[in-house]
């Protein structure tokens, strides 16, 4: 039965659409902006003449950077620091939180309180500086001279995802797990084939929050790799910045297009692997964050 | 549990008198060899907690490690010394960061008032927006169409703090002699909100009083979309027949909105609101870090960076700008505490 639309509703209705599309559209502009100054000429682009559509269209600033040795030495240490982060911190969390999901667990609270309390109070910026610095020792006194492995193995690790995780496992019925051991499954086997497979939604979304907190890290990577040749991309990015913004920098400056092409060209590329990735994995978002950490 | 004293004695009928309760003695059997029998259930269990150790040592040493390093507060900074051999200063870090009196406890002072108002405003102006794009969301019927304004608000979510303050940067730069003002600067020119001083020749993000609207805008502009999803998925658990029910009473949009969404969500917004006023002195110090220059210091310094820039990137400075930061993270647990006692005591849920 169709049921006519009330003017209340009618006008609500034309009101949500009119400020959804502006939200939208404010959230999409930015990043149609950054394509088309990346592909602008010069003049079009210092003295901000483009609106939506490039101008005096060039290439030069992709193929600019595409010559970059530099610019390719970054994107593979970031695709090395996302690849081995998420691994590693995959790896750690679905094995920590399957074992904290255990009613059987000794020292249930224990542990949860050793993971929670690392939410409510951290040492602040110096004593993790320091803690690094300490670390990086060991490492290298160990042979671990890279310090893209420092930054792999002990950043980024978050209680929270850790409890996503924990309650997601919490939610499968105890049934089956006691069926899959008496038909002789182990405790690898019980994780691995009973466990994962109930809770794809919650690993695809942790997944994607290891990925993406890797690819976009950047503070601590500045802080703790010293080489330039490792820097990931978004510390070339941001150093990339601060030289191009520099006006003695550009007195010298004499390409066809402009040093904020350079920039706009380098942030497309750096987020085309997300772009990519993301439409796939957003259906599993509202049924894996939900109110995530709640637990009733 | 409650005992009593039978648990303990039995009255024995043979011989008249109390004797030991068997049971009791079992009781404290299991007591006496507590350890080995938590050593026999893990050695029984052992695979469970081989998968916890990993995670258990990544997070003592860089969490709980670093907490060591805190000692630094108390001592003498001396960066050629470990932390435990460095002389002992007491309090003095804390007196001269609180009542020092001098530019260094100013900047503490403004840095403290910066963090809350930063967040505070983030409260005021961030909070509501997820709520009504949750609400918009719902009016629109095309799955198609949702999807499509999902995928494109939830986004900019997903963009580094390096890419999105760049953006920002590039946005609002100011002029120089071969190029002119970021384009938003322009448009604002042209509209009139910021004359041509602001846009061109300072630069909005060199002007202190814009930076905490830059701050405030570009964080909605970040998070809005995707803190919505928490809210959608409240907004679509509400059953269609309690709609229908308001209109057969002849409630209009508004009404429904008053009499069934809004109650029915009531609980989520409380949970979030209230874990937002718990962490409201955590405040991310990249973007800060990044957006910020020495020129909006007065409005744009927060704790944590003041504590990277006297503590990492200054040298012999590191106990005080601990002390700093400390003091700030240790208010910072005490209201997420009181926030989640609260949230408790009041809704039965618990947020961790």
């Amino acid at each position: 039965m169709k049921r006519r639309l009330e003017i209340s509703e009618l006008i609500f209705k034309i009101i949500s659409y009119t400020l959804l599309t502006i939200f939208a559209l404010a959230c999409l502009y930015p990043f149609l902006y950054t394509i088309s100054a990346s592909i602008s000429g010069r003049h079009a682009v210092d003295y901000s003449e483009i609106v939506l559509f490039p101008k005096d269209i060039q290439f030069d600033a992709f193929a600019a950077m595409f010559g970059n040795n530099m610019f390719w030495n970054a994107y593979t240490n970031t695709l090395f620091l996302t690849l081995y982060g998420t691994i590693w911190e995959l790896f750690l969390s679905v094995l920590g939180a399957y074992a904290l999901s255990k009613k059987r667990l000794l020292f249930r609270r224990g542990f949860n309180f050793f993971l929670v309390f690392t939410m409510w109070f951290s040492a602040g910026l110096v004593p993790q500086y320091l803690n690094y610095i300490a670390t990086k020792k060991v490492f290298n006194s160990v042979g671990i001279m890279d310090d893209k492995w420092l930054v792999v193995i002990a950043m980024g690790m978050a209680a929270m995802n850790i409890i996503l995780l924990r309650n997601s496992f919490e939610g499968v019925p105890s049934e089956i797990e006691e069926a899959a051991i008496v038909d002789g499954a182990t405790e690898m086997q019980v994780l691995w084939k009973v466990y994962l497979p109930m809770s794809k939604s919650i690993i695809a979304t942790v997944t994607l929050f290891f990925a993406i907190s890797r690819w976009n890290g950047y503070f601590w990577a500045r802080q703790m790799i010293t080489n330039g040749n490792e820097h990931p991309l978004m510390v070339f990015i941001r150093l990339q910045l601060e030289t191009y913004q520099d006006p003695d920098q550009m007195t010298g400056w004499d390409y066809p297009y402009s040093s904020d092409s350079m920039i706009y060209s380098l942030i497309i590329c750096s987020i085309i692997p997300i772009l990519v990735i993301y439409p796939f994995i957003q259906k599993y978002f509202a049924k894996g964050v939900n109110v995530g950490g709640v637990k009733e | 549990m409650q005992m009593s004293v039978s648990d303990y004695l039995i009255f024995d009928e043979e011989s008249g008198t109390y004797i030991e309760n068997p049971e009791q003695a079992v009781r404290d059997d299991v007591e006496k060899h507590y350890w080995l029998h938590v050593l026999k259930t893990v050695l029984k269990d052992w695979r469970l907690y081989l998968m916890l150790i990993p995670m258990l040592l990544v997070f003592l040493f860089w969490r709980y490690f670093p907490m060591y390093e805190l000692l630094g507060c108390f001592k003498v900074t001396d960066d050629t010394l470990p932390v435990a051999d460095q002389l002992f200063s007491g309090f003095s870090y804390f007196k001269r960061l609180l009542v020092g009196g001098d530019t260094l406890s100013t900047e503490f002072w403004r840095a403290f008032r910066n963090t809350f108002l930063l967040s505070f405003y983030g409260l005021c102006f961030g909070f509501p927006m997820p709520i009504i794009i949750a609400l918009f969301f719902n009016e629109i019927r095309s799955n198609i169409m949702r999807s499509f304004y999902q995928v494109v608000t939830y986004l900019p979510k997903f963009m580094s703090t390096v890419v999105m303050t760049s953006l920002v940067m590039m946005l609002v730069k100011q002029g120089s002699l071969t190029s002119g003002s970021g384009i938003l600067s322009q448009l604002m020119e042209n509209i009139g909100w910021i004359d041509h001083e602001t846009a061109f020749t300072v630069g909005l993000l060199n002007n202190p009083s814009f930076f905490r609207a830059i701050y405030q805008i570009s964080g909605i502009w970040e998070t809005a979309g995707y803190d919505s999803i928490v809210f959608f998925a409240a907004i679509i658990a509400i059953s269609p027949t309690s709609y229908e029910a308001a209109q057969i009473d002849g409630a209009g949009k508004m009404a429904q909105m008053k009499y069934v969404v809004l109650p029915s969500i009531l609980s989520t917004i409380v949970i979030m609101l209230i874990t937002r006023i718990g962490s409201l002195l955590n405040i991310g110090y990249e973007k800060v870090l990044l957006l910020y220059n020495p020129n909006t210091y007065v409005t744009a310094d927060v704790v944590s960076t003041f504590s990277q820039r006297y503590g990492i990137a200054g040298t012999g400075m590191k106990g005080l700008a601990s002390a700093a930061e400390m003091m700030n993270n240790v208010i910072g647990m005490l209201l997420v505490i009181g926030a989640n006692t609260i949230s408790r005591k009041a809704s039965d849920v618990s947020l961790y």
